[in-house]
C-alpha cells in the first residue's frame, strides 16, 4: 500500500536534492578543504605537525579545559532544566534569556569581561597576583573562558525536551512513593539520555574549538597557554598552512568520530528495542495459539 | 523565595536544590562578568558613553553585524528546516553520515571555519572562481559575512527542529489525508504549526550566535570601515588603542540589543505555547 | 587555605616544569618568532658559558598593542620586545616600568630596525616605484588595518611622511596621498601575516606594503620567483624597542638575567642573528658585513616627522582621528 502521508516522488527527490546541495556547499566543501590543505604535503608532514611539542601541549591544554568545563556545565544544565521544565514560577523567561546570553556574547567580549574581573588592576586580580596565583593569562583563565562559552548548551538541549515530555511520569512516581533522587535516576534520566548525550557532545565540541574568548585571556605563551585553536592561528600566521589545517582537521575528526559513535549507539539501541518488541509480540502470539 | 517567585504548588521535589544550583552557577559564570562590564563602562560617564557608541562607524558596524546575522538566520530557517525534514522523512544513501555532518560547525574552531570559507570563496577559490566571471564577489564583502554566519548557525535550526519532526504523530497526518487535505495543506496546517516553536528557538539561537561572531567572520569580511567592518572588530580596535572603556561601551550596547531580542523571542514563545496548550 | 593549596598544586602540575634556574617570559609581537628561535639558544649558550647559570625562555607572540595591553593587565612578562614605542609607553603610564625606560639601553632601546617596502607581482606590471604610485586609480593595494596592526600603522605613517617630505610637500598633500592609497585597499586584514596571505595565497591585490624583514620569509615560504621587492625613495624607520618590565623582574628576582638577555641583543652575535633575519642591525661593523642584503633607502623616524608616538596615535589612529575621517568621506 502506498504511503499516503508523504509527498510524491519527484517532490521528494527535488527536496532531498536541494537539501544535499545546500549541505554540500556549506558543510562538506569547507570540511574537505580543511583536510585537503592538511594533506597537501603528504602524510609525513601531517603527522609531524600533530606530534611536535607545541602541538602536543596545545592538545593537552584543550583536553584539560574540556574535561573541566563539560561536567560542570552538565550538572548546571540538568539542574536548570529540572527547575525550568518542572516548575511554574515568575521570571522564567528572564531566567531562560540570561542562560541564553553567553550564546550572544561575542567571544572577544567574553574574554574581555574576565580580564575586567581578574586583571592586574582589579581588586580580585590584584589580590590573586599578590598571593602568586595567576588566573588570566594562565590555564585557569582559559578554563573559565571555556566554561563561559559552553554554558548554555546542555540546558538549552534539555529544557525543550523535558518540557515536551511533560512531568506526568515523574509525578506518578512521586505519588507512588519514590524519593526525588530515585525519580530522577529511574524515570527522568532514561527519558532524557539522548538529549543529555547530545548536549554533552555539543559542549565538548565547542569547548575544544573555542577561539575568540580563549585568545583574549590566553597570554599566548608558546608551549603553555595555547589551545589547539590558538595553535592553529599561530601556525597560520607563520604561513605553515599544512600544520594549521592538520591541527584543525584533528578537531574536525574528533567531532565526526563522536557523532558517528553516538549515531551508531542510537541505531543499535533502536534495533534492540525493535527486536525486543518483536520477541514480546511473538511470545504473545504463541501464548494465544497455545490457548485452547 | 518561593512566594517572591510565585511558585505554584507542585508534587515534584527538588526545586530549591535545582534552582539554587542554577542561580549560583548563573551568577558566578554569567552575571558576575556582566557586572564587571557594566562597572567598567559606568566609569566612563554618560556623555562619553553616548558619544562613543553613537559614532558613525560604530552605528554602521552594529547595523552590519545585526543585519548579516538576521539574514543568515533567515537562510538557516529555510534551509535548516528543509534539511531537518529530509533527514527525518526521506531515506537516502549516506543519511547517517550526513546527519553526523550537520554538527560540524560546532566542532570546527571559528577561525578555521573562517579561513576555510575564505579560501573557498576568494576569487581564486574552489567556489569563488565560478562566481567571479559572473561578477559575484563573495569573499571580502558583506555577502561573505553572510556565508560565514550561515555556516556557523546551521546546526542550531536543524537540531532543534529534528526532534520535533521526529515526534510528530503520523496519525494526525493520516487523519487529515483521509479527510481530503492536500500535502501542502497538511504541511501548512498540521506540520508547520507544530514545528514553529522549535523553528523560532533554533532561529533565535542561530541569530544570537551570529551577532557576536568574530573568528569566522574576520577573515572573510574585508573590514573596510563603514562598509564591511563588524562590531566585534571595532571592540578589538579600541582595545588596540588602549581604550578599554570605549571597548566595553560598544560591547555593552551589543549585549543590550541581543538581550532585548532574546527576551522578546522567549516571551513570544511562552505566550505561543500557552495559547496552544502547554505539554502533551 | 585548602583551596589555595589545591589551586597552587593544580597550577604547578599544569605549568611547564621549570628545571632551569630562571625562566624568562619574552612577550613579543607576531613576526619576531623566527628571530627569537635563533636568538634564544645563542643567548642561553653564551650566558651559561659566562655565568654557569641556565636560563630558559618562554615566548609569547601576538599583535604588538594587544600584547602590551595584556602585560598591563597582568601577563607576567620579564621582557617586552615591541614594534612601537607607544606600546611600551603604556606600561610606563601604568606604573610597570619607569618613564625613562628608553634611555636605559643603547640607541634608545632599539637594537635593530626595519623599514616598509613594496611587494609587487613578477615583472612589476603596474610599474610601482614609489608611494604616489600606490594612489593610482584602479590599483589594488594590500595594507593591514592600521587600527589593529603595527605593520599597517607604519605603512600609513611612511606614506604620510613621504607626502610631507617631498619637494613641495605639505600636510594637505600627505592627507590626499594617504586617502588615495587607502581608497585602493579592498581588504584590511588584522595583521601583517594575514595581509601577506591575502596577497600571496589568495592572489588579491597588485602590491603589498610590509616590513622589509618579512620579504625574506615570504620568499622562503611562497617561492622567490613569484614576486619582486620594490624599495621606495623614502620610507619610515620602523624602530623595534625593547625593555625589561621592572615590576615583574623585581618580584621574580630575575632582573639580572632579563637585563643580560636584552643586552645580548647588542652583542656582535645578537646583531648578526638580527641581520641574518633581515633586520637592520645598529652595530656598524655587522651592518657593513651584511651590506649586500640591505639596499640603501632614505628613512625618517616617526619622531622627526610626527613629534612622538603619542601625538601620532592621538591625531591619526584614535577614534575620530584622521584615519577615521578618511573613511567617513567615502
Amino acid at each position: 500500500m502506498a504511503d499516503l502521508t508523504t509527498e510524491s516522488r519527484p517532490v521528494r527527490y527535488a527536496l532531498t536534492g536541494i537539501a544535499l546541495v545546500f549541505l554540500f556547499l556549506f558543510l562538506l566543501l569547507p570540511l574537505i578543504s580543511v583536510f585537503w590543505e592538511a594533506l597537501q604535503k603528504g602524510w609525513a608532514l601531517y603527522l609531524s605537525a600533530l606530534t611536535e611539542p607545541d602541538a602536543l601541549s596545545a592538545i593537552k591544554l584543550t583536553l584539560i579545559s574540556a574535561v573541566i568545563a563539560v561536567p560542570l556545565n552538565l550538572v548546571f544544565g540538568v539542574a536548570a532544566a529540572w527547575a525550568i521544565s518542572r516548575f511554574e514560577f515568575r521570571g522564567k523567561s528572564l531566567l531562560i534569556t540570561l542562560i541564553d546570553l553567553p550564546f550572544a556574547v561575542s567571544p572577544v567580549v567574553a574574554g574581555l569581561m574576565f580580564i575586567l574581573l581578574f586583571g592586574a588592576n582589579t581588586v580580585a586580580g590584584g589580590w590573586l597576583q599578590d598571593h602568586g596565583l595567576q588566573v588570566i593569562f594562565a590555564v585557569p583563565g582559559i578554563v573559565l573562558a571555556t566554561v563561559f562559552v559552553t554554558f548554555p548548551f546542555v540546558a538549552r538541549e534539555l529544557i525543550p525536551l523535558m518540557q515536551s515530555q511533560g512531568a506526568d511520569e515523574e509525578q506518578a512516581a512521586i505519588v507512588l512513593g519514590a524519593s526525588g533522587w530515585q525519580t530522577f535516576r529511574k524515570v527522568t534520566l532514561p527519558k532524557i539520555k539522548w538529549g543529555l548525550l547530545y548536549g554533552v557532545i555539543l559542549t565538548n565540541a565547542r569547548a575544544m574549538g573555542e577561539f575568540g574568548a580563549v585568545s583574549v585571556v590566553s597570554g599566548h605563551i608558546r608551549g603553555e597557554t595555547n589551545t589547539i585553536p590558538l595553535h592553529v592561528e599561530i601556525l597560520y600566521n607563520e604561513y605553515n598552512f599544512v600544520g594549521a589545517f592538520a591541527c584543525a582537521s584533528l578537531l574536525a575528526l574528533l567531532a565526526l568520530v563522536t557523532l558517528l559513535v553516538k549515531s551508531m549507539v542510537e541505531w543499535n539501541l533502536q534495533r534492540q528495542q525493535q527486536a525486543s518488541t518483536l520477541r514480546t509480540a511473538e511470545a504473545r502470539l504463541q501464548a494465544q495459539a497455545a490457548q485452547p | 523565595m518561593s512566594n517572591f517567585l510565585n511558585l505554584r504548588h507542585n508534587v515534584l521535589p527538588g526545586f530549591r536544590l535545582s534552582f539554587g544550583i542554577t542561580l549560583f552557577w548563573l551568577a558566578l559564570i554569567v552575571l558576575l562578568p556582566f557586572a564587571a562590564l557594566l562597572y567598567s563602562t559606568a566609569g566612563m560617564g554618560w556623555d562619553n558613553f553616548l558619544s562613543t557608541v553613537s559614532s558613525e562607524r560604530v552605528l554602521l558596524s552594529l547595523r552590519l553585524s545585526f543585519l548579516t546575522a538576521g539574514l543568515a538566520a533567515v537562510i538557516n530557517l529555510v534551509f535548516g528546516f528543509l534539511v531537518a525534514w529530509v533527514l527525518v522523512r526521506y531515506p537516502f544513501p549516506g543519511k547517517r553520515l550526513v546527519d553526523a555532518l550537520v554538527d560540524l560547525p560546532f566542532a570546527l574552531p571559528t577561525a578555521v571555519a573562517g579561513i576555510a570559507l575564505t579560501s573557498l570563496y576568494a576569487p581564486n577559490g574552489w567556489v569563488g572562481q565560478f562566481l567571479a566571471p559572473l561578477g559575484i564577489k563573495v569573499a571580502f564583502t558583506p555577502l561573505g559575512i553572510i556565508v560565514a554566519l550561515t555556516f556557523i548557525g546551521l546546526p542550531f535550526v536543524v537540531r532543534t527542529v529534528q526532534p520535533v519532526l521526529e515526534d510528530l504523530e503520523k496519525e494526525l497526518e493520516e487523519a487529515a489525508t483521509c479527510l481530503g487535505a492536500s500535502r501542502w495543506d497538511i504541511f501548512r496546517r498540521v506540520i508547520f504549526p507544530a514545528a514553529l516553536p522549535s523553528l523560532i528557538t533554533g532561529g533565535t539561537m542561530a541569530f544570537a550566535r551570529a551577532t557576536g561572531e568574530y573568528g569566522s567572520v574576520i577573515f572573510i569580511a574585508g573590514n573596510i570601515p563603514m562598509v564591511s567592518e563588524i562590531a566585534p572588530l571595532i571592540i578589538v580596535s579600541k582595545l588596540d588603542q588602549f581604550d578599554q572603556q570605549g571597548a566595553t561601551a560598544v560591547a555593552l550596547v551589543m549585549l543590550g540589543i541581543s538581550f532585548v531580542f532574546l527576551l522578546l523571542i522567549n516571551l513570544i514563545q511562552r505566550w505561543a505555547s500557552r495559547r496552544h496548550g502547554a505539554g502533551h | 587555605m585548602q583551596l589555595r593549596t589545591l589551586l597552587s598544586l593544580a597550577l604547578a602540575v599544569l605549568s611547564v616544569p621549570a628545571l632551569a634556574d630562571t625562566t624568562l617570559l619574552n612577550v613579543s609581537y607576531d613576526v619576531m618568532r623566527d628571530f627569537y628561535k635563533d636568538y634564544n639558544p645563542a643567548f642561553q649558550k653564551a650566558y651559561k658559558a659566562k655565568t654557569g647559570e641556565t636560563v630558559s625562555i618562554q615566548q609569547s607572540h601576538g599583535g604588538s598593542s594587544k600584547q602590551a595591553l595584556s602585560v598591563a593587565n597582568g601577563l607576567a612578562a620579564d621582557v617586552i620586545t615591541m614594534n612601537q614605542a607607544s606600546d611600551i609607553d603604556l606600561l610606563a603610564t601604568r606604573g610597570l616600568i619607569p618613564a625613562n625606560w628608553s634611555s636605559r639601553l643603547p640607541n634608545a632601546s632599539v637594537p635593530f630596525t626595519s623599514t616598509m617596502v613594496f611587494l609587487v607581482r613578477k615583472g612589476n606590471p603596474h610599474k610601482i616605484h614609489d608611494w604616489n604610485d600606490l594612489a593610482k586609480p584602479g590599483l589594488q593595494v594590500i595594507i593591514p588595518n592600521p587600527k589593529v596592526s603595527g605593520n599597517g600603522r607604519y605603512a600609513y605613517l611612511a606614506a604620510w611622511g613621504d607626502g610631507v617630505k617631498q619637494p613641495g610637500g605639505s600636510e594637505a598633500k600627505a592627507r590626499a596621498l594617504v586617502s588615495g592609497i587607502f581608497r585602493n585597499v579592498p581588504v584590511m586584514d588584522g595583521g601583517g601575516r594575514a595581509a601577506t596571505t591575502t596577497f600571496m595565497q589568495r592572489q588579491i591585490g597588485d602590491v603589498l606594503v610590509t616590513f622589509e624583514n618579512e620579504a625574506e620569509l615570504i620568499a622562503r615560504e611562497f617561492g622567490r620567483g613569484s614576486f619582486e621587492i620594490v624599495y621606495p625613495q623614502l620610507s619610515v624607520l620602523a624602530e623595534n624597542p625593547v625593555a625589561i618590565v621592572d615590576k615583574v623582574v623585581d618580584k621574580k628576582g630575575s632582573r639580572k638575567q632579563a637585563e643580560a638577555y636584552l643586552r645580548f641583543l647588542w652583542s656582535t652575535e645578537g646583531q648578526t642573528i638580527a641581520a641574518q633575519n633581515y633586520l637592520r642591525p645598529q652595530d656598524k661593523a655587522v651592518a657593513q658585513k651584511f651590506d649586500a642584503q640591505f639596499p640603501y633607502v632614505k628613512t625618517f623616524t616617526v619622531q622627526s616627522v610626527f613629534g612622538s608616538w603619542a601625538a601620532v596615535n592621538k591625531k591619526h589612529f584614535a577614534d575620530g582621528g584622521v584615519f577615521d575621517q578618511i573613511y567617513s568621506k567615502h
